[in-house]
């Protein structure tokens, strides 16, 4: 932890800046959005196990720095997330039936809902940092208030495109509100050896435009600073690049083995940090939450995701014709030939 | 009893191929406001080949506007704007400037569709100048066509025509779908010929016959159209029936005009700029290998670049790039096979 980091509460669940709180009831949504964050990540296990799920890349421990920044959007808004944010894109909208299908390797969770603005989760390393630049430009030549949020980590930091975003969105004035996690780990190579400036909000600077250091693990913190660089977006005042420290605490996919490359040390204390249990200690000791609706919120999450999970599983399975589905609006005669072999060997 | 309709007679003007690009450009800027024209030095300047000369001045700086100097934003912005419901027309300066941007284009460009089963698609057209024979710099003169030809869910576009030109790049800005266009630079100013005035869009996926002939097919596009029909017509003088298809669209490939051809004529000539292997001339081949062996008469020959950079050597640079010369040697070989 440096100092240079914003943070509303401490691993404790102390409060060190009231002034900047939000109001309780935004804490307990904040607080419930996170527990079903969790909830779906720790199941997510659980189905990958059982081979109801395909490789999922957990982002348990991460969900003050996920929920934290998504909740700051409106379904007018863009959301580019990665293939770690499933956090992010259940908190922004995305119907977890859906969310389920996606990790499944199904079609069905590729087709976004209509009446939100989120893409599927980006496979490419940072690619999607000047998608959300071109989104937001769009929205603002068309005179709307309406933001691109994209996110990225500590490894996509050092790709091309992160640069060449930060610099498009600063140079046209786009609303992009950048989130960069600084997780730690890109795989199996630390931040550290990433870059030598490992300070990377100050990446910002080289942009012309605001850098933000903020505690990843403190939701309160990353709530009230991403709301504010949505509103500075939204005004018309161009992007912010928001870096959330927080960490990996999980491997990188269910199939991962972290301890090739790291030690328990590296580890230490981040545990004790855990964004659920700092929110749960402190809305406990401020009585803006029971131990009784505690555990109803925990109730009504599981018996969402069952009733989803359910959903999920009635979806049928797709033909070996939806390979060359979609590719264009019309397809070329090539493609007609190509769908015509597919259901030949079908009916074989 | 109404009297037939007369047709109307489009006004014609006799234009370069640059100046019928500007005039696709401009009309596509007038009809759909969704139209956004940005790249390096796009605007003030109007584009290092004045293809969009004045736009900006006409249309403001919303419109046509200027970038910082990196392909990968220029494209993956584009992609940004596509997917928010704008018409995104991107100029890459030069083709071989197109690398910085090949993750954003293999990654993404033309995968959009399929990825969100139609819930997004990306009406985005790409302009790049491509070709040699102008003696430009090194890496100015790449056609990289093939990489995007095989490229999934991308159109590509390359006319050989001023006419064809403006009609193919309205119908690339109008098509809901990604498409490269490129624009060959030999015949940027060196061909004029009449274009009508106004809005036409010739279709994608449709070749031209340039010429007719019933012994020998020679398939080319772009900056190859004007060396094949050179060789044509040294061909005619020696009683050679040489028929010149000009392909216009890679992606859609136009196989119905190839096929009736070779049926015809049993000889097929195909002719690029690029390198050799792996060339967009070889995906031709290999149809026609395919669906039409029993009428060959002869092997079928390809003319292209090497497979070696394209050389940065003034003095020998014309040795690369397909002439009259080598098109009417291998018209020879078939003839004589």
């Amino acid at each position: 932890m440096t100092d240079d980091m914003v943070q509303l509460l401490t691993p404790s669940g102390e409060v060190t800046d009231a002034a900047r709180l939000p109001d309780p009831d935004t804490q307990r949504h904040l607080y419930r959005l996170m527990r079903r964050a969790r909830h779906f990540d720790e199941r997510a296990w659980v189905l990958y196990r059982t081979g109801r799920m395909g490789v999922f890349p957990p982002y348990g421990g991460m969900e003050a720095s996920q929920v934290g920044t998504a909740a700051a959007l409106t379904h007018e808004d863009w959301l580019f997330p990665t293939y770690r944010d499933t956090g992010a894109a259940l908190t922004y909208g995305l119907p977890i039936p859906q969310t389920i299908a996606y990790w499944r390797t199904s079609p069905h969770g590729w087709a976004m809902p209509e009446n939100l603005k989120v893409l599927p989760f980006y496979i490419p390393i940072a690619t999607q940092y000047p998608h959300a630049v071109g989104a937001a430009l769009a929205e603002a030549r068309r005179g709307t208030s309406n933001v691109a949020m994209a996110f990225i980590g500590d490894g996509g930091s050092s790709e091309g495109d992160f640069h060449e975003a930060l610099n498009f969105a600063g140079a046209l004035n786009a609303p992009c509100v950048f989130i960069l996690q600084n997780n730690g780990w890109a795989i199996s190579v630390p931040t550290r050896a990433q870059t030598k400036a490992t300070n990377l909000s100050r990446r910002a600077d080289g942009y012309g435009i605001p850098g933000v250091r903020v505690d990843g693990n403190d939701v309160l913190a990353t709530y009230v600073v991403t709301r504010e660089a949505v509103e500075r977006a939204r005004r018309g005042e161009g992007p912010t690049l928001i870096e959330t420290v927080t960490y990996r605490v999980k491997p990188h996919t269910v199939a991962d083995d972290p301890s090739r490359y790291r030690t328990a040390d590296d580890t230490a204390g981040w545990d004790e940090k855990d964004p659920v249990v700092r929110l749960r200690t402190h809305l406990l000791a401020q009585g803006h939450l029971t131990e009784e609706q505690d555990a109803e919120i925990v109730r009504e999450i599981e018996a969402e995701f069952e009733a989803a999970l359910a959903e999920a599983d009635a979806y049928p399975e797709p033909t070996p014709a939806e390979i060359v589905n979609h590719v264009f609006a019309e397809p070329t005669p090539a493609l007609r030939r190509q769908r015509a072999e597919l259901l030949a060997e079908e009916g074989q | 009893m109404t009297a037939p309709a007369t047709p109307t007679v489009t006004a014609l003007r006799t234009m370069t191929m640059v100046a019928a690009i500007n005039d696709a450009l401009a009309l596509a800027l007038e009809r759909d406001p969704d139209v956004h024209i940005f790249g390096e030095d796009v605007g003030i300047m109007g584009g290092v080949f004045r293809a969009t000369d004045g736009l900006q001045a006409r249309f403001g700086t919303d419109r046509v506007f200027d970038t910082p100097l990196a392909e990968a934003g220029i494209v993956g912005m584009g992609i940004g704007m596509g997917l928010a419901g704008l018409k995104p027309v991107a100029e890459i300066q030069f083709a071989g400037f197109l690398y910085p941007a090949l993750d954003q284009i293999l990654s993404h460009l033309g995968r959009y569709r399929h990825r969100t089963r139609s819930r997004y698609h990306l009406p985005m057209v790409v302009r790049a100048p491509y070709g040699g024979g102008v003696h430009t710099p090194e890496q100015h003169a790449d056609s990289p066509e093939a990489i995007l030809a095989h490229t999934p869910g991308v159109k590509v576009v390359i006319p050989s025509t001023p006419r064809d030109a403006k009609g193919l790049l309205l119908a690339a800005i109008e098509d809901p779908d990604p498409v490269f266009f490129f624009e060959a630079i030999k015949l940027y100013r060196s061909v004029k010929e009449e274009v009508p005035e106004g809005h036409y869009t010739i279709p994608l996926g449709q070749a031209r016959v340039v010429t007719e002939g019933d012994d020998v097919t020679v398939i080319c596009y772009g900056g190859m159209v004007e060396v094949a029909q050179k060789a044509a017509d040294a061909a005619r003088a020696h009683g050679i029936g040489v028929e010149v298809i000009d392909l216009r669209t890679l992606v859609p490939l136009d196989t119905g005009t190839i096929l009736t051809s070779v049926q015809k004529t049993g000889r097929v000539i195909v002719v690029t700029e690029a390198p050799r292997t792996g060339g967009f001339h070889s995906e031709i081949s290999a149809t026609i290998a395919e669906e039409a062996i029993d009428f060959l008469r002869a092997p079928i020959v390809r003319v292209t670049g090497f497979d070696a950079p394209y050389p940065p050597f003034t003095s020998i640079e014309d040795a690369y790039r397909p002439n009259p010369v080598r098109v009417a040697k291998a018209i020879r070989k078939v003839m004589a096979y």
